[in-house]
């Protein structure tokens, strides 16, 4: 057997380590070997890359390698850096940014093939110039796509819908001149016109360009609270530009990884946007009609709310014989995760059964509020998914909503708002509801929460990690 | 052309497989699902050392080290990201905090 069949077999063994690793993810409890497992694929993959250039006739130039190593360690250095010490609330901006590295690979090792080819007077196949034109396109959407939704989570940029006139004008003309240039590049490698290498090099600038702005004008229109569907995308994207990658240099583990990260990608996607209850287009075309507070109000007229004082409070929480608490990115804003699970702990020691409601688009990405509560030390059996908990509420003696509004609103329930349609979690069903809040500021729908004017609701005015203390506090004090 | 239909089968068949396995993941781990999928598409890292091989020109080293510095911090941080978020799943508090009672 040849070196060149070993390589190809070991690389193959990281694929499937990938796979069984994803396998893994399916429990919480095999989650972290899965993960190992993963990573040792990839020691696997790129130590094989590694033999391969070593063996390879003619062999790597010095320059070469001091390429591949330097830009290792800097890349390395700085990956290990910012994964020890990012703070879990910032857990989406750096998943973005990943994002944003790896697409933006991708999109250079197809540009490097392409002017390489180009320069060297051959000209590329039909087909390995779509696979070329493809990574590019969707490598730079996903670079600058994903730098501005990490610019956005982490308040660099303004987490509102940004629209600027004529907007979608550009973002039609660059499609088009993407296209365009596209047809160029595959008529020119079809033979039907000869292209020259250097035009053609610019003809593909122009998609680069295109794609890169085109990036932009795609993530600055959607808001905060739609997010978790971006990031998912993007996630998507990057998949399938290193796929793209893959069938650039013919390298089957590029192909499996990028196509599993896009399929990931896909799913997570499809189901935040179930999860809101709008179409994957209709978030790409921008936030509720801009996101301020602009719509009437759902329920009509002033609503009359109850407001109730930590002491009452935690009265009626700790002599309930269940409590189901409800998240949301409200708790992530104000830290108060710790807090929550301080005030879970103390109602669980006065024997109180204490439950984690996740809807799933709580937090800025997939599964973000899980994480959080995890960091917190909260026992993960205790965290369950709408589906699960939604027919517990009916047997729940006090509902307690932290930092979630529009999910938990049940106008969603009715045709004719905003949100209606959107799965929510049915707090209004709980005996008794506490609901703790700084204002009563709209959530991201711009629409009135019609649980708070329920007779059922107490308002417990205050920040999350306020009101969580004030509460930790009065339970102690009984 | 057999050997583009061979990539094609294999993308497609790699999707099929990537749908299965990530539809049984649950909710609760979807943020490090998808922190340990993006490390995974790290992968390209081995585009760009093939690249570099290559390089011949200031052009292509410069591509080639920028897609190396990109896939490597994508890989390293991808991984040790999702095994920080992941050691923190517990089904029970490791050590009850004295927090909860002071």
């Amino acid at each position: 057997m040849d070196i060149d069949t070993l390589v190809r077999l070991a690389q193959l063994v990281g694929a499937a380590c990938f796979v069984l690793g994803l396998h893994l993810m399916n429990s919480p409890a095999s989650a972290r070997n899965g993960n190992l497992l993963s990573a040792g694929g990839m020691v696997v993959a790129v130590g094989a890359t590694l033999v391969d250039l070593i063996t390879r006739p003619g062999g790597v130039s010095g320059f070469g390698w001091a390429v591949i190593v330097i830009g290792f360690a800097i890349g390395g250095g700085l990956g290990l850096y910012t994964a020890r010490t990012v703070k879990m609330t910032a857990m989406p901006q750096l998943v973005s940014l990943f994002n944003a590295v790896g697409g933006g690979a991708a999109a250079l090792v197809a540009i490097d093939d392409f002017v390489r080819v180009a320069g060297s007077g051959q000209t590329a196949t039909v087909s390995t110039t779509i696979f070329t034109v493809l990574d590019v396109v969707i490598g730079s959407v996903t670079f600058t796509g994903s730098l501005i939704a990490s610019g956005k989570l982490q308040g660099l940029i303004s987490g509102k819908p940004i629209i600027f006139p004529g907007s979608r004008i550009l973002t039609i003309v660059l499609a088009i001149l993407a296209v365009v240039a596209t047809v160029v590049l595959v008529l020119g490698a079809n033979g039907t016109f000869a292209i020259d290498g250097t035009v053609s090099v610019l003809v593909l600038a122009l998609i680069i360009a295109s794609a890169c702005v085109f990036g932009v004008t795609m993530v600055l229109p959607i808001g905060g609270a739609d997010m978790p569907v971006v990031i998912s995308l993007l996630n998507a994207f990057t998949g399938t530009a290193v796929a793209m990658a893959g069938f650039v240099l013919v390298n089957p583990v590029l192909i499996i990884s990028g196509a599993l990260v896009g399929a990931s990608g896909g799913i997570l996607t499809k189901l935040m946007a179930d999860a809101m209850n709008r179409s994957i287009i209709n978030i790409m075309i921008g936030g509720f009609g801009g996101g301020e507070g602009t719509m009437g109000s759902a329920g009509g007229g002033a609503t009359q709310v109850r407001s109730v004082s930590a002491d009452d409070a935690a009265i009626q929480m700790a002599y309930a014989s269940s409590v189901i608490i409800v998240p949301g990115y409200g708790l992530a804003v104000a830290q108060a995760q710790h807090a929550c699970r301080e005030l879970g702990e103390l109602l669980e020691s006065k024997g109180v059964d204490v439950k984690y409601a996740i809807h799933p688009v709580a937090g800025r990405m997939p599964g973000h509020m899980n994480v959080l509560l995890a960091e917190a030390n909260v026992p993960y059996p205790l965290l369950k998914e709408m589906d699960d908990i939604n027919p517990e509420f009916d047997r729940c003696d006090v509902a307690l909503v932290v930092g979630a509004n529009d999910v938990t609103n049940p106008a969603a329930r009715r045709p004719g708002n905003p949100v209606s349609g959107m799965p929510i979690l049915n707090v209004d069903h709980a005996k008794s509801i506490i609901v703790i809040k700084r204002s009563m500021g709209r959530g991201y729908a711009g629409i009135d929460n019609e649980l708070y004017g329920n007779p059922k609701t107490g308002m417990l005015f205050a920040d999350a990690k306020d009101g969580l203390n004030q509460l930790v506090a009065a339970v102690k004090a009984l | 052309m057999t050997d583009l239909l061979t990539q094609i089968t294999i993308f497609v068949l790699a999707i099929l497989v990537g749908f299965e396995v990530i539809s049984k993941v649950p909710a609760t781990l979807h943020t490090p699902l998808m922190s340990g999928a993006n490390s995974i598409h790290g992968i390209v890292l081995v585009g760009g050392m093939i690249i570099a091989a290559g390089a011949d020109n200031p052009l292509s080293y410069t591509l080639a080290f920028v897609a190396m510095v990109f896939g490597s911090a994508n890989v390293v941080g991808g991984y040790v990201v999702t095994d920080r978020m992941l050691q923190m799943f517990k089904k029970k508090p490791a050590a009850p905090k004295p927090a909860a009672q002071a």
